[in-house]
């Protein structure tokens, strides 16, 4: 034989990893197949009026996905208005202020925020953020700018907002540890370039993330709406559970991940639950396109810090 | 106010520490107005801790402590008034690796000091200093028609004249230079250096390099750090013919360094 058995342990070795990978690849291929196969039936009745109808009725078997859709994105949308400023400004403080000895814990214990099982949040959220989130913001806001459409009343406490706030808690960690890498990519000379000049410490960290930053920063965001929209069980706890689309962020709504949660195991007839397994389509579809975006935007910030600066 | 003969900077006693390794003991020197001085030395001796006392770079550093005076023109500048952010302004700052902010123009990397602290002139004006900056840095001829393409797009050396543009558009008093030429080619280096030269008759240079052929090529003054002391300090000239001190004669002869 050409080749020495030594070899052949090898290439053993390798279809055996081979095998795993494909394995990993098959069964994600399988899942995707399946929600295809399973949404045929409500696809094929509604067709794309699944996406844009706004009836989700099981008695009368009509079914519109946008108020879930609807919720889902505002819900995300609160979350990152609120994470990706505090992240930014949490990272910045890690990066350039904290003495030392502080470094570590804070970086260390913001990261383990990510490890908190989500029905935990939901349940802190029920009980701490939604009675605080009600009486020293909602209502008060709702008193003096309730006119404008966003802020509406009446106030129930379970909202989007409350789900959106708790969304934001939830998606910091990830965020904040990207920005920080980022950040920590930049090199010293290119801070001290603006020192040099007479910049002061805030133009520095300006001017250093206007140059360096900006796409990991939007590659980072991305990555925590990735990890918003998915979110299931925290936001099912908050967000009311209510099938329409209300332009107040005070009101109750509902997302994609919460009513499959929630109607699951009661869709009784087969376009009940074809209906709900269209809803996990859409679901998987949105959050692959925003993770290659995430993917797709981070390789281009690696292939762009490669060039030297 | 001072006469312009007397020396730009006087510095007396100037010792500093990082943690609790000292790295200069005791330094002594004037700095002459509008010349040229060539920091020379083995590498850790001490000589680019030195410049960036200077300019206070060293002052978010943790654990970096200096005690002795650095009189600027007059003014101490560690002493509690001072805000390290204007004096940067008069004492600019040239760096090893030419560092160019990479998302700005050519014409952007050299107005930005003029725009740093919510300073703002007119659109013409600033066009006029980008132009007599780039042209004191030598670059002019050659930027002049690519004004906005990106500062990076440009070689290294004259990336390296783009940053002493840059750092002369805020018209500081002296020009801190750390081994401006270490990440060039020949010919890049003799460009700076020429431009060294040349700058050296309207502002003050202090160049830090460990190559001694450089400092005798660009220098009024010549400066040798040995172990953080400042060994000798004399006229370029003496200092490569007849050094007085026997270590400065050693490290010239190449017998260490």
């Amino acid at each position: 034989m050409a080749i020495p058995t030594g070899n052949l342990k090898d290439r053993l070795f390798e279809r055996a990893t081979a095998l795993f990978a494909g394995i990993v690849l098959a069964l994600a291929l399988l899942l995707f197949a399946l929600l295809v196969r399973e949404s045929l039936p409500a696809l094929k009745k509604f067709g794309f009026s699944f996406i844009t109808g706004t009836t989700w009725d099981p008695v009368a078997e009509t079914f519109g996905a946008l108020p879930f859709i609807y919720g889902t994105l505002v819900t995300s949308t609160i979350a990152l208005l609120i994470a990706v400023p505090l992240s930014v400004g949490a990272a910045v403080f890690i990066n350039d202020f904290a003495p030392p000895w502080l470094k570590g814990p804070v970086s260390f214990l913001a990261e383990l925020l990510a490890a908190i099982p989500s029905v935990i949040y939901g349940l802190w959220g029920i009980f701490v953020l939604v009675p605080l989130l009600r009486d020293h913001f909602m209502k008060p806001v709702t008193r003096v700018f309730g006119w404008i459409p966003l802020f509406k009343g009446p106030v129930y406490g379970p909202s989007m907002l409350a789900a959106g706030v708790l969304l934001a808690i939830m998606v910091v960690p990830f965020i904040l540890s990207v920005s920080r890498e980022v950040m920590a990519t930049v090199p010293q000379r290119q801070k001290e370039a603006v020192l040099s000049l007479g910049g002061t410490r805030w133009e520095m960290i300006r001017i250093v993330i206007g140059q360096h930053c900006i796409p990991g920063i939007f590659g980072a965001t991305i990555l925590g709406l990735g990890r918003a929209i998915g979110e299931t069980m925290a936001v099912t706890m908050l967000i009311g559970n209510r099938p329409d689309i209300l332009l107040s962020i005070f009101q109750p709504g509902y997302s994609m991940a919460a009513v499959i949660a929630n109607e699951f195991t009661e869709a009784t007839g087969d376009l009940y639950l074809s209906s709900l397994i269209a809803v996990g389509l859409v679901l998987f579809l949105i959050t692959f396109a925003v993770n290659l975006a995430a993917r797709w935007i981070l390789t281009r910030l690696v292939a762009h810090a490669s060039r030297g600066i | 106010m001072e006469t312009v003969n007397s020396p730009i900077l006087k510095i007396t006693e100037l010792s500093a520490w990082f943690g609790a390794n000292q790295v200069l003991r005791n330094i002594a020197m004037n700095i002459e107005r509008n010349t040229v001085t060539s920091i020379m030395g083995p590498s850790g001796c001490g000589k680019s801790t030195f410049i960036r006392c200077l300019n206070r770079m060293h002052d978010l550093t943790p654990g970096f402590r200096l005690s002795g005076g650095i009189v600027y023109d007059g003014t101490d500048i560690y002493s509690d008034p001072i805000d390290p952010v204007a004096l940067r302004r008069k004492v600019g700052m040239v760096f090893q690796q030419p560092n160019p902010f990479p998302r700005m123009s050519i014409f952007e990397n050299v107005a930005v000091g003029l725009r740093l602290n919510g300073k703002n002139m007119p659109k013409s004006e600033l066009a006029g200093r980008v132009e007599q900056s780039l042209r004191m840095a030598a670059l002019w001829n050659e930027a002049k028609d690519h004004l906005s393409r990106p500062g990076t797009s440009l070689s290294g050396g004259q990336q390296q004249r783009l940053c002493i543009a840059r750092a002369l558009a805020v018209e500081p008093g002296i020009l801190l230079m750390d081994e401006p030429c270490s990440a060039l080619d020949p010919v890049s280096t003799g460009k700076i250096e020429e431009l060294i030269e040349e700058l050296g008759e309207r502002l003050t240079i202090i160049v830090v390099t460990h190559n001694m052929q450089q400092a005798a090529r660009i220098s009024d003054f010549v400066a040798f750090f040995l172990m953080g002391d400042l060994v000798e300090l004399d006229r370029s000239a003496k200092i490569f013919t007849n050094p007085s001190d026997k270590r400065t004669e050693e490290y010239i002869t190449g017998r260490f360094g």
